[in-house]
């Protein structure tokens, strides 16, 4: 018959692979994935991220079965499965507990690209996708944090979508529209938690698996920023690549081993991470009467919360906001440099990093902070200028930058 | 590389300490600890007595009120229910809803008090009344200054007045100093500390009874996962011996 696979396998496997391809599967990403023996501990962060992932769905999926998206039901709904559902508390301090673990291992992800170059020629497409996955991620985040339906759920929902209200012309009409209402609402929180609970996952589900797809087909950077399949043995394998499983599966267990350790710490002895996972005001329901003294969002949105604020024009704050976010695509074009790791770079460039980390930090703390000053107000400025300056300036720097030689061959630290 | 870390660790610790020194209300602490049973069992007690007349918990359920603190049904219906609730209801207040404006303002429910102003401020609140004859029921409070209660606790703390020190409201002042006894109340002062008390963490625990489950377990999942973890690095060195 044509088109019929001989399969290896036999038994059960056999018939399976040769009506699926299940072998040729497994060996392309993972059985047979060679990737680079000299990953470090920035290289964690991959498979965390995935597994904070699962966490969410999973924790999400158990939630929903006793969450009530309506304006009347929500926040009760919530102190319900705190109180009244068996073990309802321990999946709730997971979703959201999660939530921050997630944004954390995901910085750090982001930032690990960031130092070795990941992101360069011939792996674009990686980092284009894991930036749409961050876009997501910060929207379904939102959408989550509205769901509890506390006073900072209804006010930030309000703050956020007002923004949308500065988009000249269309503005006004533009924020009733997303509400479903005038004020923030029944509506706006029914329709948050059918993008919440369907749209976005979905939505970030596919964009991860094209991330690895598009990852398998290219192979994995390393911190020496060393192509492994230049140099290859007699069987054509790379003789710095070692197969993803068993090696990375035991070594990403570990490391999921110390992720967990932390997590169940914050979980079970400090869920509120001292009211930055979950905030202080936000154990009062919604109430569209009284304004809190202070509206924050959750701390890792709190950077581009301070850069929104630093901009005198409303318009412009939202614009300059948005940037924020969007230039991080153009990483890959605005990178001038013939290395891609931070070991073989140049003192500008590694400058330019550490400048840029230090006025992203001080921009989060600056954006959880209430920001009546005008030294603080300057303060946001300057850094939201050194933030646009990394990547405006990145194709003169790193064109100029001194580097030094890149092995051959990948080095071992540990 | 190793200067980089280092950076980015000098610039945590920079963020950690501001953000501490964000807050800067003046209260005495509380000291509430859920795991004391018999200051549970007390506060259950002066809550169901003085206050939850006007303010319910209403995501509280009698029953789990009883099984946490150890109390039997028996004990739970003559001592802790006045309102003819059934041991499975939620904790509603006796106060009718159309009275909502008895005292100028609707008595919150106190559910989550502790989780959105914390416990410090409950027990603060409780022991900064004092009497104030420009307010409509002659009490005031300088925690929350303009609060519409009364002081209910005023038999057992007795009656104090604003001290007089030249600083009003005794902004910046340790809550103690903040007042002088004009008239003794039945219990001493250092009674009526440990009643504030116990209400305080009848409160804190009403605000998260899981609290009491968390961190009983909590114990167990993290030695079990600090075990797991050292046998996966036994299990990730063994296996990349050779690539070593």
């Amino acid at each position: 018959m044509a088109g019929e696979r001989t399969s290896t396998a036999t038994g059960i496997l056999g018939w399976f692979d040769q009506r699926l391809p299940v072998v040729d599967f497994w060996n392309k990403h993972v059985g047979q994935y060679y990737a680079p023996k000299n990953f470090n501990f920035w290289y964690y962060f991959g498979s965390l991220a995935l597994l904070m992932l699962v966490n969410q769905i999973v924790t999400g999926i158990w939630l929903t079965m006793h969450y009530k998206p309506t304006e009347a039901e929500a926040f009760a709904s919530v102190e319900y499965i705190m109180r009244d559902v068996p073990w309802g508390w321990l999946i709730r301090y997971m979703h959201s507990t999660g939530a921050s673990f997630f944004f954390a291992v995901v910085y750090l992800h982001m930032f690990r690209a960031l130092i070795y170059g990941s992101y360069q020629k011939p792996r674009e497409l990686i980092w284009v996708l894991g930036m749409f996955i961050f876009l997501a991620l910060m929207a379904e985040g939102f959408l989550g944090y509205v769901l509890p339906w506390g006073q900072m759920s209804f006010w930030g929902a309000q703050v956020i979508v007002s923004l949308f209200g500065a988009i000249p012309w269309i503005g006004p009409d533009l924020v009733i529209w997303i509400q479903g209402d005038f004020l923030p609402s029944d509506a706006t929180l029914n329709r948050f938690f059918a993008l919440h609970v369907i749209a976005m996952p979905l939505a970030i589900l596919l964009l991860v698996v094209l991330h690895l797809a598009a990852l398998h087909e290219v192979g994995s950077n390393n911190p020496d920023g060393v192509d492994i399949k230049k140099v290859k043995d007699a069987s054509g394998k790379p003789l710095d690549g070692i197969p993803f499983h068993p090696y990375y599966t035991v070594k990403d267990m570990f490391g999921a081993g110390v992720l967990l350790c932390l997590f169940a710490a914050v979980i079970f002895f400090e869920p509120t991470f001292g009211g930055q996972f979950l905030e202080h005001d936000n154990f009062i329901e919604a109430n569209p009467m009284v304004t809190p003294e202070q509206i924050k969002p959750v701390w890792y949105y709190t950077p581009y919360y301070a850069m929104l604020r630093a901009v005198p024009d409303k318009l412009m704050g939202v614009v300059v906001m948005g940037a924020a976010t969007m230039i991080f695509f153009l990483l890959p074009w605005l990178d001038r440099s013939p290395v891609r790791s931070i070991r073989y770079r140049g003192p500008l460039t590694k400058a330019a990093i550490s400048l840029f980390v230090i006025s992203f930090l001080v921009l989060a703390v600056l954006g959880s902070r209430s920001g009546g000053g005008i030294a603080e107000t300057w303060l946001a400025r300057v850094c939201t200028f050194i933030y646009f300056s990394f990547f405006i300036l990145m194709p003169i720097y790193t064109k100029m930058d001194r580097v030094k030689p890149v092995p051959e061959r990948v080095t071992m630290h540990d | 590389m190793t200067k980089l870390i280092t950076t980015l660790l000098a610039a945590f610790l920079y963020a950690g300490t501001a953000m501490a020194a964000s807050t800067n209300v003046l209260l005495a602490q509380s000291e509430a600890n859920v795991s004391d049973e018999a200051s549970l069992q007390r506060g259950a007690s002066l809550y169901f007595n003085y206050c939850a007349g006007c303010h319910s918990i209403k995501y509280m359920r009698y029953t789990r009120i009883a099984s946490d603190l150890n109390l039997s049904e028996d004990q739970l219906m003559n001592n802790l229910v006045f309102t003819g609730a059934k041991p499975g209801d939620l904790v509603t207040a006796a106060m009718p809803e159309s009275s909502a404006d008895w005292f100028g303002a609707a008595p919150p429910d106190l559910s989550l008090t502790a989780r959105s102003r914390g416990s410090d401020w409950i027990y603060s609140y409780l022991k900064a009344f004092y009497v104030d004859p420009s307010r409509p029921l002659g009490w005031n409070n300088t925690v929350f200054p303009a609060a519409s209660m009364p002081n209910v606790l005023w038999d057992r703390q007795g009656i104090q007045t604003l001290a007089t020190h030249g600083d009003e409201g005794g902004h910046g002042m340790r809550l103690e100093d903040q007042f002088e006894l004009a008239v003794e109340g039945t219990r001493t002062a250092a009674q009526f500390t440990q009643d504030a008390r116990d209400i305080t963490n009848f409160l804190t625990y009403v605000g998260e009874p899981a609290a009491l489950q968390r961190e009983k377990y909590g114990i167990w999942v993290f030695f079990y996962l600090l075990l797991l973890t050292g046998l996966l690095y036994v299990l990730k060195h063994e296996y990349w011996r050779d690539v070593h």
